[in-house]
């Protein structure tokens, strides 16, 4: 089914944060967790043959045929906040970057203060 | 017939996930999350989602263009490996435990296409659907329930893009002895965050997400 | 000889320079089309304030950082960041003073349905949006372009020129 994929995908994601060493592909595979689950969002919005919720009129029966709506306006505000986040990660990594010459998560381990 | 089309998309994204995270070289990385997004969009589309599906086509546009600048410098284009059985294994169990209760989970949800607005008539879907247009004046429902029914919800996600790009800003400077010239521009905007919303502890949840 | 790792360069080559020119107006346009009719069509503030920004940054890509300098530099763009999320708040506490006391009521007209001028707040909480979103990823863009990188230095050796205008 659609839905065991999408855990899959999200599986996938969250094995890359626990095991990559590099920081990026640390931030990519959050990533990568993050469409998984938006994408099951809307699949669990959808109604079968329906219509895109976009009423101007011209629909005959639009309550009786719609998708929902209401997963759809969360995952708009998701995709806008996760392009937030990821930005914010990447300066962060590049700040790290310089200052311990390595995206290596096993070597940055001394905190100078 | 949609679902076997989605299924094959999914599996695109499945395989261009793998990539990404498992590949040695950064820039083949990068192009696999952007067709996992691209992939992401054409989902959309198929599911009578269009707003979306516009939303996500530019972002991950935007996002491409700031990983590959901020990413892939003349030095670093490869990435060291290095194996840790200990830990690998920890976290292979602890997906597959994961992967196992997601299963059972997923027994409990509805077939594919039956949203909760058919189960249940009273969902609050049914009435953004019905009295939207009425109520609002709005033709895209979508809009409608973002900017008035969930007013609250765009308000705090302005806040956390405003609060993630001001913290970026702040940390690509310089830190420097003399603050006083540094006074510019951006200090007024890490002013205006917290004044913006008016229950203060919006911004220190947000802020906690994203120090961790 | 080291050299630093992001070098300013200054555009693209002639082809790039060219073809944005033409196409440039047109993506500003499509993103003020995208937010104008945002509760009509699909589209609204987020998308149409990303497809805004997207028209900056191409001419910020194409010609240099100065280009892109003379018309919005960072401290505009910083000031219109604010002005668009002060507005969206505004907007919401003033369903307070006139729509009866409730945060966030849609006080102004609902108007003729379908309609540019209808909806009340709504098209414009839409322009307030786009604002602050263009203005946001701007911002971002242009800082991580100036950026001069050196590997492994410390606090001293790290250099913005983000203060210049």
């Amino acid at each position: 089914m659609v839905y065991l994929l999408c855990l899959i995908v999200f599986s996938i994601g969250i094995y890359g944060v626990l095991t990559q060493r590099n920081l990026i592909k640390i931030i990519l595979s959050l990533a990568v967790a993050e469409s998984a689950v938006n994408i099951f969002l809307v699949l669990l919005g959808y109604r079968t043959k329906g219509i895109a919720p976009i009423d101007d009129g011209t629909a005959a029966n639009f309550a009786g045929a719609a998708v929902d709506p209401l997963p759809q306006a969360m995952v708009l505000t998701a995709i806008v906040i996760g392009l937030g986040v990821l930005a914010l990660s990447m300066v962060i990594a590049i700040r790290l970057y310089h200052r311990y010459g390595t995206y290596d998560i096993t070597k940055i381990r001394k905190l100078r203060g | 017939m949609l679902m076997n089309l989605i299924v094959v998309l999914l599996m695109f994204v499945a395989i261009g996930a793998v990539i990404a995270i498992w590949t040695r070289d950064l820039l083949s990385a990068l192009i696999a999350i952007g067709v996992v997004g691209f992939t992401r969009t054409v989902v959309f589309v198929l599911l009578r989602a269009p707003d979306v599906a516009i939303t996500q086509v530019v972002v991950e546009v935007l996002l491409l263009i700031i990983l590959i600048r901020s990413a892939v410098r003349r030095e670093v284009h490869t990435v060291e490996a290095g194996r840790n059985a200990p830990g690998m294994a920890v976290a292979a169990a602890f997906v597959v435990v994961m992967l196992v209760l997601g299963v059972i989970a997923i027994r409990e949800l509805a077939p594919f296409g039956q949203p909760l607005e058919v189960r249940a008539g009273d969902a609050p879907s049914m009435t953004y659907i019905k009295e939207g247009k009425n109520q609002t004046g709005c033709g895209n429902i979508v809009t409608a329930v973002l900017l008035d029914y969930r007013g609250y919800d765009t308000l705090g996600e302005a806040t956390v893009l405003f609060t993630a790009v001001v913290g970026a800003v702040v940390l690509l400077r310089r830190k420097s002895r003399k603050s006083a010239d540094e006074a510019a521009a951006p200090e007024p905007a890490a002013e205006a965050g917290p004044a913006i919303d008016p229950d203060g502890d919006q911004n220190l949840r947000i802020e906690q997400e994203e120090t961790e | 000889m080291k050299k630093l790792a992001t070098e300013e360069r200054e555009g693209m080559s002639l082809i790039v320079g060219t073809v944005t020119h033409w196409v440039c107006a047109f993506i500003v346009l499509f993103g003020l089309y995208i937010v104008a009719y945002g509760h009509l069509t699909p589209g609204g503030g987020f998308a149409g304030g990303v497809i805004l920004a997207c028209g900056f940054i191409l001419l910020m890509l194409a010609f240099g950082r100065k280009r892109l300098a003379a018309i919005l530099p960072l401290s505009r763009a910083s000031a219109l960041d604010c002005i668009g999320a002060l507005a969206f708040w505004v907007l919401a506490t003033a369903g307070i003073l006139f729509g009866g006391g409730v945060f966030f009521r849609n006080f102004l007209p609902l108007g003729k349905r379908l309609r540019l001028w209808s909806a009340g707040i709504i098209p414009l909480c839409n322009v307030a949006i786009a604002l602050k979103v263009c203005a946001s990823l701007v911002l971002v863009l242009v800082a991580l372009s100036v950026l001069r990188v050196k590997a492994g230095g410390t606090d001293e050796d790290f250099i913005t020129d983000i203060e210049e205008k």
